[in-house]
């Protein structure tokens, strides 16, 4: 069976939640391969997970001259692989940097490149959700060996071991890879929720909010939620824009959306609007949110969520 | 210092956006204009020419139909220096594989430029891929998303705002930069802008122009083709409640306990 592979989403050699559901993605296609790309002593802790995940094999790639450089290092390494590896896919996490390595990768294996998808079948026919949401669009990659980004949250991560055979690479850089440098890089500091693309759940605020988000967050936090935001909220400094969702932001598709004092414009239906169960809290009954509800309540979010989350405790 | 602002014509996503029989985007039928987030780059490029004493070059570069001309002369009005339109029936239903092509190309002959920058994404497609693809098809460094960018001397710092950290990348010239809707509010064109964009000059290229052959591009040479596209069914609306002395509340969390949330 053909190999798929699979590039590693991972902080340090601790592997994020997106990687796994590649994985189970992968197993549909072929045989999974995941290429990790980090430090070597991490690699067996990595390996380790990726197999209980699925991997049948794993690429493990130093990364003493990737790291410090933006993106086209990367792009070569899975070059090599791929070259090595013939594989039947290649697939990487819809995250900012993983569509710009796919991006490269494509014009250097001179392949078809698609992004964002929501689902890949067993042939590589894949999913996507266009148009702010307003239309789904089969597609297929035709020429070489097909790359695609895939959106956290696609599908479920499947435990059940793998293989996990390691297999050392040694990847050759350029240096014409080496010319954007990361010169200074700032940790985010760790919100203790979930991540905003990976939750199940997303309570999220806007312009209703007036800039408090304290009873945003206890709800987030007694539904065991990410925090999001609207544009609206970001632009006015309440929140950073790791956390907006919509056109400009972040995609999220959870099982439930909560959406606070946040009208609704299509920038952030764009974000939302395929998350499974919606709600939504605000004051105008006219807000265009109320037209994608599962449940809307007409009413001050400032009063609404306290109560509905002492309640929420309460039933705990 | 010359700089190169890719521009795109997109329909206007308040417009209904829609498909043609073939699964290509609608270009002709639906009102377009420049995407607004290539606005953000044309502000940028603005301010790279205002911070320095010396010499810049503004040309807002499009690739599309006819009307696409209209994106290029938004960024003049706006205060570019120049425009080229890469117009030729035989690009319609390109990839982004094949616009990177035209683009990088577009760029070769525009010539001796220091400076590609782009926008985060086009409102339409939304791929964020072509900033990419232009850096690996001009073989140049990619400074790409920034949040904030900036010229020191012969180099360009872009902030790059990720998940788990923000990061600050630096590359020399010539690159490739591209830039956020975080990177500063853009311009609108004052009326002497739009006076003097008219007098601007706007040359448009055909594929032979560039020495791209017809056959390279376009929707039956795309290497990945749509099977498919349905419109998603509206979603209808549910139950609304208006809050009474705390009724909102209790409803809301039945409603969360009845589907298994809490």
């Amino acid at each position: 069976m053909s190999e798929v592979l699979v590039l590693v989403d991972h902080v340090d050699g601790a592997v994020r939640k997106p990687t796994y559901e590649l994985l189970a993605i992968a197993k549909r296609i072929g045989s999974p391969s995941a290429v990790f790309i980090g430090g070597a002593d991490k690699a067996e802790g990595a390996a380790g997970d990726l197999a209980k995940f699925g991997a049948e094999k794993v690429y493990v790639v130093d990364d003493a001259e990737v790291k410090g450089f933006l993106v086209a290092p990367k792009a070569e390494v899975l070059q090599q692989v791929a070259e090595a590896a013939s594989p039947a896919a290649i697939l990487i996490v819809s995250s900012a940097e993983g569509k710009e390595i796919a991006g490269r990768l494509a014009i250097k294996l001179g392949s078809g490149l698609i992004t964002d998808a929501v689902d890949v079948a067993a042939d590589g026919t894949t999913t996507q959700s266009v148009f702010a949401g307003n239309y789904t669009v089969q597609a297929k990659v035709t020429t070489g060996t097909p790359i695609i980004t895939v959106k956290p949250n696609s599908a479920a991560a499947e435990e059940g071991a793998g293989a996990g055979t390691v297999e050392q690479f040694s990847a050759t850089i350029s240096d014409a890879a080496k010319g954007a440098r990361i010169v200074a890089s700032n940790p985010r500091q760790a919100s203790g929720r979930p991540e905003l693309a990976e939750a199940a759940i997303v309570v999220s605020g806007g312009r209703g909010t007036g800039g408090d988000f304290s009873s945003v967050e206890s709800l987030a936090d007694a539904l065991g939620a990410a925090v999001g935001a609207s544009r609206a909220a970001v632009d006015s400094g309440w929140q950073p824009h790791t956390l907006q969702i919509g056109q400009t932001g972040k995609t999220v598709s959870p099982q439930l959306y909560v959406a606070n004092g946040i009208s609704g414009a299509i920038q952030h239906r764009a974000g939302m609007q395929t998350s499974k169960t919606i709600v939504a809290v605000n004051k105008d009954e006219e807000a265009p949110i109320f037209e994608l509800v599962d449940f809307g309540v007409v009413g001050d979010l400032h009063s609404v969520l306290p109560a509905a989350t002492a309640e929420i405790e309460k039933r705990k | 210092m010359n700089i190169v602002v890719c521009v795109k014509y997109v329909p206007d996503a308040t417009a209904d956006p829609r498909f043609e029989s073939d699964n290509t985007v609608d270009r002709v039928g639906v009102d377009g204009l420049l995407s607004e987030l290539d606005e953000y780059a044309v502000e940028q490029a603005l301010q790279l020419k205002e911070g320095t004493e010396e010499e810049v070059t503004v040309t807002a570069l499009t690739v599309g139909p006819e009307k696409a001309a209209d994106a290029v002369r938004k960024a003049l009005q706006m205060g570019a220096d120049q425009g080229v339109h890469v117009s030729d029936e035989a690009i319609a239903g390109s990839d982004a594989i094949a616009t990177s092509l035209v683009l990088a190309k577009a760029v070769e002959k525009i010539g001796s430029v220091d400076v590609v920058l782009c926008g985060m994404a086009s409102t339409d497609g939304a791929m964020s891929v072509v900033p990419a693809m232009l850096a690996e098809r001009l073989g140049l460094p990619q400074v790409t998303l920034g949040s904030r960018i900036e010229r020191k001397e012969n180099q360009i710092a872009a902030q790059r705002d990720g998940d788990v950290s923000t990061d600050v990348v630096i590359g020399a010239m010539p690159l490739v930069a591209s830039v956020t809707d975080q990177s500063g509010e853009a311009r609108y064109p004052s009326f002497k802008g739009i006076m003097a964009a008219k007098k601007k000059p706007l040359e448009t290229y055909s594929l032979g122009d560039l020495g791209v052959d017809a056959g390279q591009v376009g929707l039956s040479v795309a290497w990945s083709t749509v099977e498919t596209t349905t419109e998603r069914p509206p979603r209808t609306a549910g139950e609304i409640v208006k809050d009474e002395d705390g009724s909102g509340a209790t409803a809301l969390v039945e409603f969360l306990a009845s589907k298994k949330f809490i």
